[in-house]
């Protein structure tokens, strides 16, 4: 059984951008797993605070391990965290994954009618996420 | 007529704007006409100066913070900064250069104050074409670029309370200073009577950090 995937934005204070991709398109995440992968992702916010004043890179690698997944995370010059909750091979497509994903932040925080704190909630953006999502995914896993 | 809509995510960023690459380079007068519009606009609905400031400023405040990304993105290093004195060097060298062209004219720390620092430009496109009247006193135009100062640095986890201050050039002081100094100088004016002196006030938390960072 493969973990599912959890990726999520963090702005200052609260969630940008949420997406859960699962191995499997049939099997149903039950809702008690998936509460549990949102609190793990969420309390490894204290290690990412913590270590992100000790190191200039943005790529922060992993942060925490619980039980079998890891949560890894990229840190952009806005102190803007891209979280990843995932079962723990394939650093290299990880980081890549993190790059485009930058890469696309940038873009959409460029839009001069969207607010700081509002969510991402681009039809687009969750579309090409979940198109790099399903990359990532299969190369992880 | 076919048109593909492009997806916004698809179309590239623009390569960063000198003056010679191709990057998109806005006419100084269209700024300076829309920047007018700008501060009228704020003026009509503010009751004092200092409404009228901060109302300036928060309208630079949206903008540090997307230049902040920005310019992060483009520098393609991953690399972002921790250390109070290389946040001030990226505001006032890579921001200066990818917004005017240029890099601030001078950094400076105060000497009475451990958690204050100056940034100098002594011609900044924002009160270039501006006078302000002797009614609205010590009014500085500029309180759009302190904004954008205190964008980038709030967003980079630096907050600090930026203002802005029309200091006078003393004799002899050089304003075209090594380095595309005088790129602003508009021809046929005067040369300016007073820079712009932005004096940046660091919260004590952002000072405690960075202490306790040094070691």
């Amino acid at each position: 059984m493969s973990s599912p995937i959890l990726f999520v934005i963090v702005g200052k204070n609260e969630p940008l951008f949420e997406a859960e991709l699962d191995t499997h398109p049939g099997a149903q995440g039950n809702d008690l797993s998936t509460r549990q992968n949102y609190f793990v992702l969420h309390s490894a916010l204290d290690l990412v605070e913590k270590s992100a004043w000790t190191t200039t890179n943005m790529y922060l690698r992993v942060v925490d391990k619980v039980n079998h997944q890891q949560v890894s995370t990229f840190i952009t010059a806005g102190n803007v965290k891209f979280m990843l909750l995932h079962g723990g091979k394939g650093e290299e497509v990880i980081k890549s994954f993190f790059n485009d994903v930058y890469g696309y932040y940038v873009k959409v925080r460029c839009i001069p009618s969207l607010r700081m704190l509002l969510s991402l909630r681009s039809k687009e953006l969750t579309n090409l996420l979940a198109c790099d999502n399903i990359a990532v995914n299969e190369s992880i896993l | 007529m076919n048109r593909t809509t492009s997806n916004i995510l698809d179309r590239p960023l623009g390569r960063s704007g000198g003056r010679s690459s191709e990057g998109s380079v806005v006419s100084l007068s269209a700024f300076a006409y829309i920047y007018s519009e700008l501060v009228q606009y704020h003026q009509s609905r503010a009751a004092s100066i200092s409404e009228l400031e901060r109302r300036l400023e928060s309208a630079g405040y949206g903008v540090g913070l997307k230049v902040l990304e920005m310019v992060a993105y483009r520098a393609k290093e991953t690399k972002r900064e921790t250390r109070l004195m290389s946040i001030l060097h990226f505001v006032s060298s890579s921001v200066w250069k990818s917004l005017f062209g240029k890099s601030a004219d001078s950094l400076e720390r105060s000497i009475d104050h451990a958690d204050e620092f100056m940034i100098v430009d002594y011609e900044p496109i924002t009160s270039t074409f501006v006078s302000v009247p002797s009614d609205l006193g010590q009014l500085s135009a500029d309180a759009y670029l302190s904004g954008i100062i205190a964008g980038v640095l709030d967003g980079a986890g630096f907050t600090a309370r930026v203002t802005a201050h029309s200091v006078k050039v003393e004799e002899g002081e050089v304003s075209g200073a090594a380095g595309g100094g005088g790129v602003f100088t508009v021809p046929g004016m005067p040369p300016r009577k007073d820079k712009a002196v932005f004096l940046v006030k660091f919260s004590p938390e952002v000072l405690s950090r960075d202490a306790a960072l040094e070691r």
